[in-house]
This record gives C-alpha cells, sequence and structure tokens, in this order.
C-alpha cells in the first residue's frame, strides 16, 4: 500500500544513504545442496547490543525442496526517488526471492515481522517462463520501471538468457525487458548507471553448462562468458559489447559506481586459463564509448597435488577464484572476495585505475583452510557473496558459492558460516572476534542482503 | 464573479501542478546537480513549461471542438466520466509506465518527457472544469470564440506552473537541498486522484 511520506530507508543520494542508522538485521538466502529439505531465507541478528547478536533469530522455509535460493532484492529502493521516474511512495517491504535452479519466484513480506518474514506470493516456473520468456532467474534489482530480474536461460532453459521486468506493486511479470539484445547470448549479472542511462550485463553461460558443476572442457575452451554488454537503459536497446578476450573466463558480478555523475565501475573475471589468476576490471567512458582496463590479478598460489582437489591437481596451483566484489556506498572501498584461497580483500579504488591494498584477511580456502578468531578451528568454504553497511564500517560474508560447483573446488564437502568484518574508515579490516555464524549443516549461506538497504542494492539519481 | 473563480481555479491547478515533484522541479533539480551547473535549473524550466502547456492545450482543444460539435451538455458528461475513469487508471497503473527519458536527457527530451506526464497525469484533464464556463458560459456556445479564453486559460496555467516550478527547483537547489524529499515529499498522488474525482463530481453535480 501507499504510503504518505516516502519510505525512510530511501535515500537520494548515496552520501544521504551513508549517514543511515547502523542496520539491525541481515537476510541470508541459504539453500540444502541434498535438495531435500525447502531452502530458506534466515534472518541474522546483526545488532551488536542485541542478547542474540551473530545468531539466527528467524528462518522462513520455501514451500518448496530444490529450489536453489541464491540471489535475491527489494521489490523497491532509493532509485523510487528518481525525477524521471518517481515512486517515492512505494515501501521497501518485500523480499523478491527466486530459486535459481526452480526458477520458481517467492515474494516476502518483512514488514509484519521483520525477523520472520512471510511468504505473500508465489509465482511458478511455468508463470515465469510463460510471462517472461526465461528460467534460472539470478539477480534482482528494484529500478525505475519496477523489478528487474537477470536470468540465465530461456524459456526451454537454453540461450540466450536475459532480463524480465516485474510490478513493484502487484509482483506480476511483466515481460522481457529487451527491446534489440544484438549479439548478447549469455547472461549472468545486471546493473546500471541511472546518470549515464545505461543498463550493463555480465555473461556466465546457459544453465546446460553449469547446472551440474563447471565443465572442464567448455572452461578449458573459453566457452563460457568472457564479454561485458552495455545497453541503452530507456530504450532497451543494446549498443556495445566488450570481449575480455579467450584468456579470460566468467565475467561475473558488476558494481558500478554509486554516485550518479560518474560513469565508472568494476567486474572481477573469476579465472585467466593462462595462469588460473583472478582479475579486476574497471569499465569508464571513453569519449562517446565504453572501454575496459585491467587494474588488479590476483595471482594463484602454487600448492601440492595432495592437498587440491581433483579438478586442480595438474595446476599444482590454488587459483584465487574471485567470484564476488562488493563497492561501499561512497565508491572508496572494492571488496574482493577470493573463494579458492581464503582470501577477502580490501582495495582502496578512489583512483579507479590506481587501486591500492588496504587491508586484508584470511579464512577457510581450499589449501589453507584458515580458522576464524572466535576458535573456530580449521574452515572450510571461503569468503563469497560480499556485503558492505551503508556506512562502510561493517563488511559481512558466507563462504558457498553454487551447490553443484562447492563440490568440485571442496570436495570434503563445505560447512556454512557467516562473518563480520570492521572496516576502519580510512582502510584496514580485522574479523569482529564475536561474530561467527556457523551455519545448520542442512544448508549452505549464499547472498546477505541488509536490512533497510546496502551496497549493492540501492541504486540514486543525485549525487 | 464566476469568471474570477474560474481564472483563479486555472491559476490553482497552475500551482498545484507545479508543487508536485512529478511534474518537473525535481527533474530540474536533478539535472542541475547531476551537471553541476546552476543554469542548467533555469534553462530546464522551459521545456517543462513548454511540454505541459502543450499537453493541457491539447485537451483543452479537444474538449473545446467537441464542444462545438456536439451537445455542450454531453461533453460536460462525458469529460466528467473521462475524469472520474482517469483517476482510477492513475491510481491502479500509476507505475506501469514506460520510462522514456533518463538523466542524460536534452531540453528537447525534457520537453517530451513533460508533455507525457501531464499527459498520464490528466493535468489537462482536471483544468477542463475551470476552463469550460469560461469557454461555454452557461452551457451554451457564446458569441465569441471559446479557443481565446482556452488560449488564454492555458496561459495562465502555464504561467503560474512555471513559477511554482522555478521558485521551487531553485530554493531547492540553492538553499534546501534535497534531504527535504525525505520529509516534505507528501504523497501528492493521493491529492492529484482525489482532484481528478472532484473535477469530475463537480461537472457531474455543479
Amino acid at each position: 500500500m501507499a504510503t504518505w511520506t516516502p519510505d525512510p530507508s530511501f535515500y537520494p543520494s548515496p552520501r544521504m544513504a551513508m549517514k543511515a542508522a547502523p542496520e539491525t538485521l541481515a537476510y541470508v538466502a541459504a539453500f540444502d545442496p541434498e535438495r531435500k529439505q525447502p531452502d530458506a531465507i534466515a534472518v541474522v541478528d546483526v545488532d551488536p547490543a542485541s542478547t542474540s547478536y551473530s545468531r539466527i533469530v528467524g528462518t522462513t522455509a520455501m514451500p518448496n525442496a530444490g529450489d536453489e535460493l541464491h540471489h535475491f532484492g527489494w521489490n523497491a529502493c532509493s532509485s523510487c526517488l528518481c525525477p524521471n521516474a518517481p515512486h517515492p511512495h512505494v515501501e521497501r517491504r518485500y523480499l523478491v526471492v527466486p530459486g535459481l535452479r526452480s526458477s520458481r519466484i517467492h515474494i516476502l513480506d518483512t514488514k509484519p515481522n521483520p525477523r520472520q518474514p512471510s511468504i505473500v506470493k508465489v509465482i511458478e516456473p511455468a508463470e515465469v517462463a510463460e510471462r517472461a520468456g526465461y528460467t534460472r532467474p539470478h539477480t534482482v534489482h528494484c529500478g525505475p520501471e519496477g523489478i528487474y530480474v537477470a536470468a540465465l536461460g530461456n524459456r526451454e532453459g537454453k540461450g540466450p538468457g536475459g532480463i524480465f521486468l516485474m510490478d513493484h506493486d502487484s509482483f506480476d511479470v511483466r515481460g522481457q525487458w529487451e527491446m534489440d539484445r544484438g549479439p548478447q547470448h549469455f547472461a549472468y549479472d545486471a546493473w546500471w548507471h541511472l546518470g549515464h542511462d545505461t543498463m550493463v550485463t555480465s555473461e556466465w553461460g546457459t544453465p546446460d553448462t553449469f547446472e551440474n558443476g563447471l565443465i572442464p572442457e567448455v572452461l578449458l575452451g573459453a566457452k563460457y562468458g568472457r564479454r561485458l554488454h552495455f545497453w541503452d537503459l530507456h530504450r532497451r536497446k543494446h549498443v556495445q559489447t566488450i570481449d575480455f578476450g579467450d584468456k579470460y573466463q566468467l565475467v561475473f558480478e558488476l558494481r558500478p559506481a554509486h554516485d550518479p555523475t560518474k560513469a565508472h565501475g568494476f567486474v572481477n573475471c573469476v579465472i585467466s586459463l593462462e595462469n588460473l589468476s583472478s582479475s579486476i576490471w574497471t569499465w569508464y567512458r571513453d569519449g562517446d564509448k565504453w572501454a575496459v582496463k585491467k587494474i588488479i590479478e590476483i595471482p594463484a598460489e602454487p600448492a601440492n597435488e595432495d592437498q587440491l582437489p581433483p579438478v586442480l591437481k595438474g595446476f599444482k596451483a590454488c587459483p584465487p577464484l574471485v567470484t564476488d566484489i562488493d563497492l561501499s556506498m561512497d565508491d572508496r572501498f572494492l571488496y574482493v572476495a577470493c573463494w579458492g584461497t581464503g582470501d577477502l580483500q580490501q582495495y582502496d579504488v578512489s583512483d579507479p585505475f590506481n587501486p591500492k591494498l588496504t587491508g586484508k584477511v584470511r579464512i577457510g580456502g581450499i589449501v589453507s583452510r584458515a580458522a576464524h578468531p572466535s576458535g573456530s578451528g580449521p574452515l572450510d568454504g571461503g569468503p563469497q557473496m560480499v556485503e558492505i553497511s551503508r556506512d562502510g564500517r561493517r563488511i559481512y560474508f558466507t563462504n558457498s558459492l553454487y551447490g553443484a560447483i562447492d563440490p568440485q573446488f571442496y570436495p570434503d564437502g563445505i560447512e556454512g558460516w557467516m562473518v563480520k568484518l570492521d572496516a576502519s574508515p580510512n582502510g584496514g579490516i580485522a574479523f569482529d572476534p564475536k561474530f561467527f555464524v556457523r551455519w545448520p549443516k542442512s544448508h549452505r549461506p549464499h547472498q546477505v542482503r541488509l536490512e533497510g538497504g546496502d551496497c549493492s542494492s540501492d541504486s540514486y539519481c543525485y549525487p | 464573479m464566476t469568471d474570477t473563480w474560474s481564472w483563479l481555479a486555472i491559476a490553482g491547478f497552475g500551482a498545484f501542478h507545479g508543487v508536485n515533484p512529478a511534474m518537473g522541479w525535481l527533474f530540474a533539480v536533478g539535472l542541475g546537480l547531476h551537471r553541476g551547473q546552476r543554469r542548467v535549473v533555469w534553462l530546464a524550466l522551459l521545456p517543462i513549461a513548454l511540454g505541459h502547456a502543450l499537453s493541457v492545450a491539447l485537451v483543452a482543444a479537444a474538449f473545446v471542438w467537441a464542444g462545438l460539435t456536439v451537445d455542450a451538455r454531453a461533453v460536460r458528461i462525458a469529460a466528467a466520466i473521462v475524469l472520474i475513469g482517469w483517476a482510477f487508471w492513475h491510481w491502479f497503473y500509476r507505475s506501469r509506465h514506460r520510462v522514456r527519458v533518463g538523466m542524460t536527457t536534452g531540453l528537447a527530451g525534457l520537453g517530451l518527457w513533460s508533455f507525457l506526464m501531464a499527459t498520464a497525469h490528466g493535468a489537462g484533464l482536471m483544468l477542463w472544469p475551470a476552463l469550460m464556463p469560461l469557454c461555454f458560459p452557461a452551457g451554451a456556445v457564446a458569441d465569441s470564440d471559446p479557443f481565446l479564453p482556452a488560449l488564454l486559460g492555458v496561459g495562465l496555467h502555464t504561467l503560474a506552473l512555471l513559477g511554482t516550478t522555478a521558485v521551487i527547483a531553485v530554493t531547492v537547489y540553492e538553499w534546501v537541498g534535497l534531504e527535504i524529499l525525505k520529509r516534505a515529499w507528501i504523497n501528492i498522488d493521493i491529492l492529484w486522484t482525489a482532484a481528478l474525482v472532484a473535477a469530475g463530481a463537480w461537472l457531474l453535480l455543479a
């Protein structure tokens, strides 16, 4: 229902969002890798003053098993204040939670009881496929025309993947977003520069090439995605492709600058076929075109064969596998999750072409199995989905990547955990020793969303 | 006396439309902030006013033409029904518009945006109950050309809109800042929908 004044969690600019009160709850997608028990959205208490701090205080189970909850998002956010398409009196209230495997979409209401969201609508896979023409919904973003969902497969579960729109009030699936997709075929992440009327999308692959795990032949044959696509956000038309080249595979998470006057962003490439390194690239406006520049390369670490899973033994090295990055609200710090080696790195990217490493922690990792200072003992999995508080002072992350891929790199299994770092205003990160969530064994945690919005949920029209 | 009230209502609707952030002042501020230029705020005002004026003028012309072609009473009732219908459509489908113009827009795009926003919101429709008594006094075709008062009415409405838009846009840009949005952006859609219904009801009952 419409409100009388704008939702208090909508901010005209990222600067104003940074002054918001700290979050007290985190919502975390959790899935059962065995696909026997229903997946769930868990609610974690992140209020240090609370007696249940760092504990799961609520769990909302999905109605079916096997959805593979992965990424999710809010129905509405700060972009509702944009002057060209204002919808300021919608509430940030509902979580839009897709099943990446099932293609079922769940709508959870967080308002009646924020610690125990209730499922108010379920859109069945057949309806999504029928209305949107897509399946395998992945990224969810609130934006100028409602809810944008990036999906990895078409109606038949093949390519092309793309984006579809949902109504932010009724949650009706409104249909395919693209009017002219040009050469785009693979899909993965999608986000935009509202100040530059530009949509950016990245590439993974079609569902048949990842739903049973990464296929070595496809990877080594450089047949997974390796391109960025730039679109006219309002004409919904493809305008430019940037190919990273056949050395690079899996171009994943898109983190455009929050300041709408800036025309640059960051994306991670998971693996180089040349030396197993991961890389971070800056995309930027160069005249009337978009361009990219590699700004960070994180090398693989030499390792003994017996410490490595079968898929890596021949390489005698542990790849960093940077599978998520996140940019602070002031566009100053970029956080880089190295799921393979176990590093979580912090770079100062004030100058987006000259990053400076300002902080690093290690936890889990294929070889290192590093422990948490709470006395956790050796840990498996590594830093994966990262989320940053609006004020940039707290960093949360979990350790599972994707059901079918986890055992390829962590064949002994992954026991889920979620941790928190404290970040100094001028750089530097450290574990909060009081925050270690050992996940219930039946499930593994993936994306984290913070109450009232976070650094990968909201976009802004005003600087 | 009736005439005076009509002119006042026409100007009042102009001010009401100007206050609504969805009619343009916020876009002017946004463009000014985005480009970092005070000049842009002022420049944006003109296409916003022109787009709005064109939308309102087309609706007024259509009603005047209808009034000249068919029975004025029939037009009055038809206008009332359209107004009330528009109110419901506006309320239930307000989030379904395609977004065609974004932050990189030029002045022509801004004019198009203003035209589309005014049209979709039924700005011209809302004005008709105030224009009608001037164009068709006592419900009959006057001796004079009804297009003339319609044109004057649209002009007055636009001036009131432009004045209000300018004052708010410049005040917010220069002094107040966008923090004000969080507190002061009341749900004008509710008032707007009520105004559409009230205007329709007035046509039916008065």
